[in-house]
């Protein structure tokens, strides 16, 4: 797969050429001609230095892209290309920190538009800690949630945050801050991670939380945190995000689409509602997708919540002498309770995992919806924009 | 070490400067304060000075310290004296001490010439804020107030930096001159401001935004100038602003764009496809494309006068002192002296206007005038891409550069926008054509109606595309408090 990256770019319609940007980039990767103010994707370092004393908010757009557009693509523009809703920044109150405003912007772009937090969601606290100011937690235990035979190490990782308020919401994520450097000599950036605690703690009533996090080779920060061990000191900042929160009114369905650690933020949205309304509940259903029972994570906890609370569907691509089943698949098989889902005006539906899988979701919802008389864009759309539809992509 | 990137708030004034330890200057400065607030309660915006306004305040001078957004009450902004870092061996830029390390004191020979050109700079600041006092209560939505107050009190901390160097740098001489500041008044019999352009009134929000595109716009020209100074502590102080004056440039940009804008989507909706279909365009409540033409000519070249001369001995021995360069002085490739160099130079002859190459170093004016059309020239191009994506038929334009001139060659002749030279006759006949009339401002002041609801904008001005700080389209920019 072709990992798309992000590239920084300036809106030629709201832009107004006083070339502030190019003053406080520090690395000289602006550059204008007679038309427009561009970014060379080669030299930008993501510093975000232009962005403040930029008076228009055009220096604030970013895309994903497997080629980054080249100075003479960009000095041609006159608006933006054609993806211009890919990537909009808008997570409400949450825009303070710029590098995450863009990071959150671009994991939320799959919903095809600005994101709203669900009506009824409880009023989340961000940008608490920062790199320059940031929370100390300590280890309180690191478990290995795939089997040992899987190929994947996933890792479930308790923080304690001590005397530390930190109020975090299901659904937010905070960031990481690995010590030491990188081989120019600067401190190594943030990573951001969702967390998978409910908001009271691990148990009710611990100052605690929890990450879900996969080893990746040659991952700066996932080898750190993967190898923490039990009292070791951990940098913290945020909580981060305003939008992708769980609905409080127990009374509404909930849809969860996953694969891999996309799960960690369902995983706090079932033990919240687990925890208050057990009983009361609109219906949750998780549509979760991995390579092989060995490699998904919380296996075996999920297997314990009853399925009255949660639907669990399971989609496995790698199992010997099976064929290949995508989330998507096991999505199309539940067509018609998720048609049912499209119509009602209460359900919330939420999107947590690798790019990768936004397509085939995206594709297996408008099959259904058509299949269902209905335009799955404006339905999508409407949804979204009543805070009831959520992609957090990375 | 002080870290001069933060801002020291242990004192009344926050600085960057060290004022703490400069006893002197903060006294100075420190008597000079209540003057001013005297001066913002009577003379800046009326009726809104208890509103919590959401504006930018600089924490620091560095990228990310500068632009913090919170609610205030516009009296208790935070005016301070800011300066961009200390660039390390600056050298003087151009003039006859190329080369040589940059001034961090004032030099003596040139102690009358810095003094004049940092008070006339001074005088235009506070006098902007005067002249858009009235604005606030017509404002055609909370936004466009709320950008307007931003202005405001940016003026004004431009006042303060000027202000602080002439107490620091000044003497005697600097206290009295950063009285006379706040002394004169903007259209004042008695004691006016330095600059014609500074004496009109701005009596409606086309003729703001008329104002910070085409008159903030020769600020910024001059200040790009002064950023150049081979005086240090000048240079320092004007790079800052510049970083301000930014987003006065784009409330004049985007101001008359979405003034085009909307009476651009208000034809096509009543099906008008004429832009001189005057009367019926004017029905619809919004301001028709021709008089916005006519307004673009008029504040275009009022503000083309504020370059003085063609052929200045002043400039030319303000450039060759070191104390004011070019336009981008330090990326043009040349001796930086003008020794042979010549310039060609806009001159009526035998009731021609042509361009005649004189010594480049006499016509520092001239080249500035020409950047800053060039740089105005810009922003229209972007209007005329607004009107032609709705599909009508007319184009904005600069006026020809000898067009309704006051000062310089231009001022004894009669020229019609395309640059023909008209008889006095000629020019009475017609000059209605080019410029607003009464009938014109009047049918733009029966437009001035205030909506400060919201998310809502007056009918003659389309939203904006994006919020300030990427606020949601009903942010509350100003919480208006009505006595």
């Amino acid at each position: 797969m072709n990992q798309p990256v992000k590239q920084h770019l300036i809106d030629p319609e709201i832009c107004i050429r006083c070339h502030t940007c190019e003053e406080a980039c520090t690395v000289g990767a602006i550059t204008h001609d007679s038309n427009n103010v561009v970014v060379d994707a080669s030299k930008c370092n993501f510093c975000m230095d232009c962005i403040a004393p930029c008076p228009t908010g055009s220096i604030d757009n970013w895309r994903s892209v497997e080629t980054p557009y080249s100075l003479e693509d960009q000095l041609s523009w006159g608006e933006l290309p054609q993806q211009a809703e890919f990537g909009s920044i808008d997570d409400g109150a949450a825009a303070v920190d710029d590098i995450v405003a863009a990071l959150l912007a671009e994991a939320h772009a799959g919903a095809g538009g600005a994101a709203k937090a669900p009506a009824s969601a409880a009023k989340p606290s961000v940008n608490l800690f920062s790199t320059a100011k940031p929370a100390i937690a300590t280890v309180q235990g690191n478990y290995r949630l795939t089997a040992d035979t899987a190929d994947s190490d996933v890792r479930h990782i308790i923080l304690d945050l001590g005397s530390t308020a930190f109020p975090v919401l299901e659904g937010q994520t905070i960031g990481v801050i690995p010590p030491g450097n990188d081989a120019e000599g600067r401190p190594h950036k943030m990573r951001l991670y969702s967390i998978s605690s409910p908001r009271d703690g691990e148990r009710p009533n611990t100052n605690n939380l929890s990450l879900t996090v996969k080893r990746e080779p040659h991952g700066v920060a996932s080898n750190y945190i993967c190898d923490l061990k039990k009292g070791d000191k951990v940098q913290l900042a945020g909580p981060y995000g305003s939008t992708f929160l769980l609905p409080d009114d127990a009374a509404t369905p909930v849809i969860m689409i996953c694969t891999g650690t996309g799960s960690a933020p369902f995983r706090g949205f079932t033990m919240r509602r687990q925890r208050t309304a057990a009983t009361a509940s609109g219906g949750m259903t998780l549509f979760f997708g991995a390579r092989s029972p060995e490699s998904l994570p919380y296996f075996g906890p999920l297997g314990k919540v009853p399925e009255k609370l949660l639907k669990k569907h399971f989609a496995f691509s790698r199992v010997a002498g099976q064929e290949k089943h995508y989330v998507q698949d096991q999505m199309r098989l539940e067509k018609a309770a998720l048609a049912d889902a499209l119509t009602n005006p209460q359900t919330h539906i939420y999107v947590c995992g690798l790019k990768a899988m936004e397509a085939g979701v995206e594709q297996a919802f408008e099959d259904i919806a058509r299949g269902a008389g209905l335009s799955w864009k404006s339905v999508r759309d409407a949804m979204r924009d009543s805070g009831r539809y959520h992609v957090e992509t990375y | 070490m002080t870290d001069s990137m933060s801002v020291a708030y242990d004192t009344l004034i926050p600085n960057n400067v060290g004022l703490s330890s400069d006893k002197r200057v903060l006294k100075a400065l420190e008597r000079w304060h209540p003057g001013y607030i005297n001066w913002w309660n009577g003379m800046g915006p009326e009726g809104f000075q208890e509103s919590l306004v959401y504006l930018r305040t600089a924490i620091g001078v560095d990228p990310k310290g500068w632009a913090k957004f919170d609610y205030v009450k516009m009296p208790e902004y935070r005016w301070g004296v800011l300066l961009a870092p200390q660039v390390e061996d600056r050298r003087i830029p151009c003039g006859e001490h190329v080369g040589e390390p940059a001034w961090q004191e004032v030099p003596g020979e040139y102690r009358a010439m810095l003094r004049r050109l940092i008070v006339i700079q001074g005088d235009t600041e506070p006098a902007s804020v005067e002249q858009q006092r009235h604005l606030g209560k017509t404002a055609p939505s909370l936004y466009d107030m709320r950008n307007l107050f931003q202005v405001n009190v940016e003026e004004g901390r431009h006042l303060w930096a000027m202000v602080y160097l002439l107490h620091k740098y000044f003497g005697a001489d600097g206290r009295d001159e950063a009285d006379d500041l706040l002394r004169r008044q903007s259209g004042s019999e008695e004691a006016p401001r330095m600059l014609g352009a500074f004496n009109e009134s701005t009596p409606d929000w086309l003729s703001f935004f008329m104002f910070t595109y085409f008159t903030d716009r020769d600020g910024k020209m001059q200040l790009e100038s002064l950023a150049q100074s081979g005086f240090d502590p000048l240079s320092r102080t004007c790079r800052f602003m510049l970083t301000e004056e930014a987003h006065h440039m784009f409330v004049g940009e985007t101001g008359v764009g979405r003034v085009i804008q909307r009476t651009c989507e208000a034809m096509k909706e009543a099906g008008i496809e004429d832009p001189y279909d005057i009367d019926r365009i004017r029905d619809l409540g919004v301001i028709d494309l021709p008089t916005i033409q006519k307004k673009l000519n008029l504040h275009y070249t009022l503000s083309l006068d504020l370059f003085g001369s063609e052929i200045s001995t002043n400039a030319a021995n303000a450039f060759n002192a070191g104390i004011k360069g070019r336009y981008q002085e330090v990326k043009i490739a040349d001796d930086h002296r003008l020794t042979n160099a010549t310039y060609p130079v806009v001159q009526v002859v035998d009731g021609k206007i042509i361009r005649t190459e004189v010594p480049a170093l006499s016509a520092i004016n001239m080249r500035l005038r020409d950047d800053y059309t060039n740089d105005a020239a810009g922003g229209v191009g972007r209007w005329n891409t607004i009107i032609e994506k709705t599909g009508i038929k007319f184009e904005m334009k600069l006026p020809h550069g000898g067009f309704h001139r006051q000062i310089g060659v231009f001022g004894a002749v009669k020229i019609d926008p395309d640059g023909n030279l008209l008889t006095e006759a000629e020019w009475q006949a017609r000059k209605n054509e080019w410029l607003p009339t009464k009938a014109d401002g009047d049918f733009i002041q029966s437009l001035m109606k205030p909506q400060w609801e919201p998310g809502k904008y007056a009918g003659w001005i389309a939203p904006p595309r994006v919020g300030i700080d990427n606020k949601p389209g009903d942010f509350e920019y100003v919480q208006l408090h009505m006595a």
